[in-house]
């Protein structure tokens, strides 16, 4: 019990002294995950929406798998991503290992499953709720499908966050191809494992707060930006 | 008007799952009058109406417009038995038909606008649709299928659970729609209001054609004893 409210005391004196380390690594972990975060929503969005309004062949296959990739482990695609991007991998020339651009291909690809999965289940039950008068109307398949998206934004709102919290959480994956390299790719989650690791509970536990508050703001900033909860149920 | 859309059935069957829904039909609708489609639940009136306006499969058989089929998709419209509302305000819903057809900002502010006086909701052009009540949504899927000046309107019981004003209301406007020049296909419950509207009827039972034309003959002396007994309230099955 000492140790979490000698962390909470350490969190508190972190943030109101304003420590560079900390505010360096905050918003490393906010560069990384929300940079990880807009990529993976342009692909995954539109690409749930489709999904929800398109019938071929693959399709529900395609649905599975996509529910399958949603508990990709962190740490095999960090192992993946790692052994592409190293020196004798196929993108080794890039020298992106060890960067924070190489953390944010890592979340990317454990996060956009994930909201595609959450999109392509609200966008299947607005779907039938349209479905008879888009047909009617004579849409085109992107018109319905920029119409899903704009009447289902919040829904897809949701599913936004729910790939940030995964991606601001994440430690794995981001640890292998970030290395965890003091000013230049460490972030909150490496950096409380490294403190746990160094047996320095206090930072530890003060970093860790910070992550929760940074999540929560992170989430009631984007709520009140898009008003949900505001205008009614849609 | 430019010109008008006549559409003839030719044995046009529609089956799901091995059991005939609705034909084999044949049927000519003239370009221009107010068909009202009567009978029992599940005769198959909802089907013909989507078969005609070609978002119901047919199994075997032809329907065919006058036009070609993009363009007789194009230019007709069809209000569904429970209106559709988008999530968004009143005129958002007005203005949606005319967005998808690439129509200019300024004038879809003027179409909308007129719309919204014609059908009574002006005072609640911001309001979210979905928070309309019964007849409002109505009145607001009605005027959204007008907007686009459809050649040819489909109606599935637009009055289906409305209160006597709302139907009057309603029904004003699909008169007046009417005489602007579009042909208006209807299904009913209510003969009542089949007897005010209609200038010709299609009486389906068990989903075969019962009984074509004009109102006036089919009102006064329907020829056959179902349509007779329907006509007077009789459950006929």
């Amino acid at each position: 019990m000492n140790d979490i409210l000698s962390g909470i005391q350490a969190a508190f004196w972190l943030i109101v002294t304003l420590d560079a380390d900390l505010i360096e690594i905050t918003l490393r972990s906010l560069q990384v995950s929300l940079s990880a975060l807009v990529i993976a929503s342009v692909l995954a969005l539109p690409f749930g929406t489709w999904l929800a309004v398109r019938r071929f062949r693959y399709r529900r296959a395609t649905i599975a798998t996509l529910n399958a990739l949603m508990g990709l482990p962190p740490v095999v695609v960090g192992l993946i991503v790692y052994l592409l991007l190293s020196r004798s991998g196929p993108f080794g020339v890039l020298g992106l290992l060890f960067t924070p651009t190489a953390m944010i291909i890592a979340q990317v690809i454990i996060i956009t499953p994930l909201i595609a999965s959450i999109a392509h289940q609200a966008m299947r039950e607005l779907w039938a709720e349209y479905h008879d008068l888009l047909i009617s109307l004579n849409t085109t398949k992107r018109q319905r499908i920029m119409t899903l998206i704009w009447d289902g934004r919040r829904a897809l709102l949701t599913a936004g966050l729910a790939g940030f919290g995964r991606a601001i959480g994440e430690v794995g994956a981001i640890m292998i191809v970030g290395g965890n390299i003091d000013h230049a790719t460490r972030v909150l989650t490496t950096a409380i494992a490294l403190e746990t690791g160094k047996g320095d509970f206090e930072l530890a536990l003060g970093l860790g707060f910070v992550l929760i508050a940074l999540a929560l703001l992170v989430n009631f900033g984007i709520h009140s930006l898009s008003k949900t909860e505001r205008e009614g149920r849609w | 008007m430019t010109h008008s859309m006549s559409v003839s059935l030719h044995k046009m069957h529609v089956k799901r799952r091995g059991k005939s829904i609705l034909g084999p039909i044949d049927l000519e609708l003239a370009p221009t009058g107010f068909t009202m489609v009567l009978g029992p639940n599940g005769a198959g009136k909802t089907t013909l109406l989507k078969v005609l306006h070609g978002i119901e499969r047919v199994s075997s058989g032809s329907v065919q417009w006058s036009v070609s089929g993009a363009q007789a998709q194009q230019e007709q419209a069809y209000v569904f038995q429970s209106p559709i509302m988008l999530r968004r305000s009143v005129s958002q819903n007005l203005a949606y038909p005319l967005q998808i057809s690439g129509i200019s900002k300024a004038e879809i502010t003027g179409r909308v606008e007129t719309w919204l006086d014609r059908i009574g909701l002006s005072n609640m052009a911001e309001r979210p649709a979905t928070r309309l009540s019964g007849g409002e949504r109505q009145k607001l899927a009605l005027g959204r299928a007008l907007i686009r000046d459809p050649q040819v309107l489909f109606l599935d019981e637009p009055c289906a659970n409305l209160d006597g004003r709302s139907t009057r209301e309603i029904e004003a406007l699909l008169l007046n729609t009417l005489h602007t020049g579009t042909r208006i296909i209807m299904t009913t419950h209510d003969i009542g209001q089949a007897r005010r509207l209609a200038s010709d009827v299609v009486f389906l039972l068990n989903g075969e054609l019962h009984e074509q034309g004009r109102a006036t003959e089919f009102f006064d002396e329907p020829k056959t004893p179902e349509a007779k007994a329907f006509l007077n309230g009789d459950i006929v099955e």
